[in-house]
């Protein structure tokens, strides 16, 4: 008997018993829809912060203070007192690290601005021009902050465009003066519109000369300096050089950290990617139940037609051709399941985007293969057994069976 | 064409081996048409079961067309069934769920003959049974007389060197089993070696030979007159 003609007799009975056939691959249909479901959710993830991480620019450094990997446990004295970054750091990094583009000092914090009798919280960046290069992110009327307004410690500030629309509204907010912690600014550009990225709202921000941000909140370091290279093969050569001009400056200590943009990227890329082996694993329990509900619903359809049995092998039907007709039912039942799961996961993963903004959702094509091929394994796994035990039946007891 | 020699069949219950056949000799022919006859528990079924190759023998020797059939294995038990050995039981075990054709045609998918090709072989040994308007019928939709003549059909459809009949006028009325019992002789007088387990004597009249069983061995073996 082969295998065309098995498939058609396995087809036979289980179209032969809709309901029962149905409610068994639920099982599969739930597990596979799961599994694909939860790893578009992982993946989408993925592919969404890789998109505002790249975003925000290409090659970034960032250096900061103080040595994370040698802080906390055991220290001699004097490694207490980190060294600050400062401003003249990433002024000597822009002179003599010459593989990098860009280096922009930072401050920041959250202060709150005033004009007239509107206030509100914002969060503040102290830096210099190069920053809208090196973020993406420009202005859209006026101009940023300048050189001049960074050796000057000019009191100039730039609205993103819901700290202006909050306090302005439709004016013209330009040469207006606003109260930032009691020191008067006056505003000199309004940034482009540019939304939310990783939690952030890019709009809500304000910005000022860095050297007025160390005043702002009283400090006389940075907090990091981002840094740049043109080409990504350069990145492993700058942090050396980097580091070669920074230790110079900071008495023959390393006592900063520089992270790039690839290191967290991948970081952030090995936590979703476990997140998205996890969920996927958790799916696949319930796949599993499912496979336990075929090998039920078999071992039930086995006993039921034991005469079948008794009746094919008394006809001349082998062992074998018995564990087939049995195994490949199961197997069609999971097999069929599998597709109809798919068919459901990937177009709810499709929908989910479209009601659930926040839930961005990437269908790959291995969670497919994987969903398809674990529900077919499943079949096989929990086939076998029953159609084992159906294949071993004695003919004279099976034909006797009522 | 079947040669039994000192066959022995025991089976396990429970603690207590008990002995359905105590060591039968038999001999049957091409062409013959044998009752076998006994009271329950005289090793009928057993025998018949050993005939059919459904279940080895526990001691003797079996030759089936010259070939030992003691020693075969499970599958080579199965391709005998298929091919040499057609059955008609009491209870007519047809497959409820399929056509009387789909029936007929279940052993031809055995010995891996085409779907056109089974079609075209179950058709005429239906239509020998006076079938004919019923193939698509399923069993639920078809008498009891009619249900047995699929069963004939399905028995014959590999063209059986021998057909192992047990009981199977056991569940019909009168009518209904005359039919089959003439059915039944005139497949052997066309060349067919029929064996039939009864009770009953008017049907054992009608065969050429009548073995008697009691206690698992032959009390007699006569030709009918």
């Amino acid at each position: 008997m082969n295998f065309l003609e098995t498939f058609k007799v396995a087809l036979e009975s289980i179209l032969s018993n809709k309901v029962r056939s149905g409610l068994t691959m639920l099982g599969v249909i739930i597990g596979v829809l799961a599994v694909i479901l939860l790893v578009s959710i992982g993946e989408g993830a993925q592919v969404y912060i890789t998109k505002e991480l790249t975003g925000m620019g290409t090659n970034l450094l960032i250096i900061t203070p103080g040595k994370t990997s040698t802080s906390g446990g055991f220290h001699p004295p004097s490694a207490g007192t980190v060294r600050k970054l400062t401003y003249d750091d990433s002024q000597a990094l822009k002179r003599r690290a010459w593989l990098l583009s860009e280096s922009v000092p930072l401050v920041f914090g959250t202060g709150r601005i005033k004009y007239q009798n509107m206030g509100r919280d914002t969060m503040i960046i102290g830096t210099a021009p190069e920053f809208q290069s090196i973020r993406n992110l420009f202005v859209d009327s006026g101009s940023f902050v300048t050189q001049g307004d960074v050796d000057s410690k000019a009191k100039v500030v730039v609205l993103g465009t819901k700290v202006k629309e909050e306090l302005f509204g439709q004016d013209n907010a330009l040469g207006r003066a606003v109260t930032l912690s009691d020191a008067r600014y006056r505003v000199v550009g309004v940034m482009q519109k540019r939304g939310t990225s990783l939690g952030m709202d890019l709009d809500d921000i304000v910005f000022i000369p860095v050297t007025s941000g160390q005043e702002l909140f009283d400090t006389d370091g940075l907090f990091e300096i981002i840094a740049s290279t043109p080409r990504a093969e350069d990145v492993d050569r700058a942090i050396a050089q980097i580091k070669d001009v920074l230790i110079r400056r900071h008495a023959h200590k390393e006592d900063f950290t520089i992270q790039t943009q690839g290191a967290m990227l991948s970081t952030m890329n090995t936590i979703l990617g476990v997140l998205t082996a996890v969920l996927g694993g958790i799916a696949g329990i319930s796949l599993l139940v499912g496979g336990i509900g075929i090998m039920n619903i078999m071992l039930v359809s086995v006993r039921e037609r034991t005469r079948e049995i008794g009746i094919r092998k008394a006809i001349g039907a082998r062992n074998r051709d018995i564990m087939a007709q049995f195994l490949i039912e199961a197997i069609a039942l999971s097999g069929v399941g599998g597709i109809i799961g798919i068919v459901l996961g990937v177009g709810i993963a499709f929908l989910i985007p479209m009601f659930i903004t926040v839930l961005p959702t990437s269908v790959s094509l291995w969670s497919i293969v994987m969903a398809f091929s674990f529900s077919m394994a499943v079949g096989v796994f929990f086939g076998v057994y029953p159609a084992r035990k159906a294949s071993l039946q004695d003919p004279i007891t099976a034909l006797r069976y009522e | 064409m079947i040669e039994l020699r000192d066959i022995t069949k025991d089976y396990r219950m429970g603690e207590m081996d008990i002995r359905a056949l105590s060591g039968v000799s038999l001999s049957v022919g091409h062409g013959e048409l044998i009752a076998i006859m006994g009271p329950s528990g005289s090793g009928k079924s057993t025998l018949m079961n050993v005939l059919g190759c459904l279940d080895r023998p526990s001691g003797g020797s079996y030759t089936f067309e010259s070939r030992e059939i003691s020693a075969m294995s499970d599958d080579d038990l199965a391709h005998v069934r298929n091919a040499k050995i057609g059955f008609v039981f009491q209870s007519f075990n047809l497959l409820p769920r399929f056509t009387a054709l789909k029936n007929v045609e279940m052993p031809l998918i055995y010995s891996g003959v085409p779907a056109k090709g089974r079609t075209e072989r179950a058709v005429p040994v239906l239509e020998k049974v006076g079938l004919q308007d019923r193939m698509l019928h399923k069993p639920s939709e078809l008498s009891g007389g009619q249900q047995q003549r699929v069963a004939i059909a399905r028995a014959l459809v590999n063209h059986p060197s021998l057909l192992l009949a047990d009981e199977p006028t056991g569940n019909l009325d009168s009518r209904s089993g005359a039919e089959i019992l003439n059915i039944l002789v005139d497949l052997n007088r066309q060349g067919v070696t029929i064996m039939i387990v009864t009770h009953d004597h008017d049907i054992a009249a009608r065969c050429k030979r009548i073995i008697n069983l009691k206690d698992g061995m032959i009390v007699g073996d006569q030709a009918v007159p």
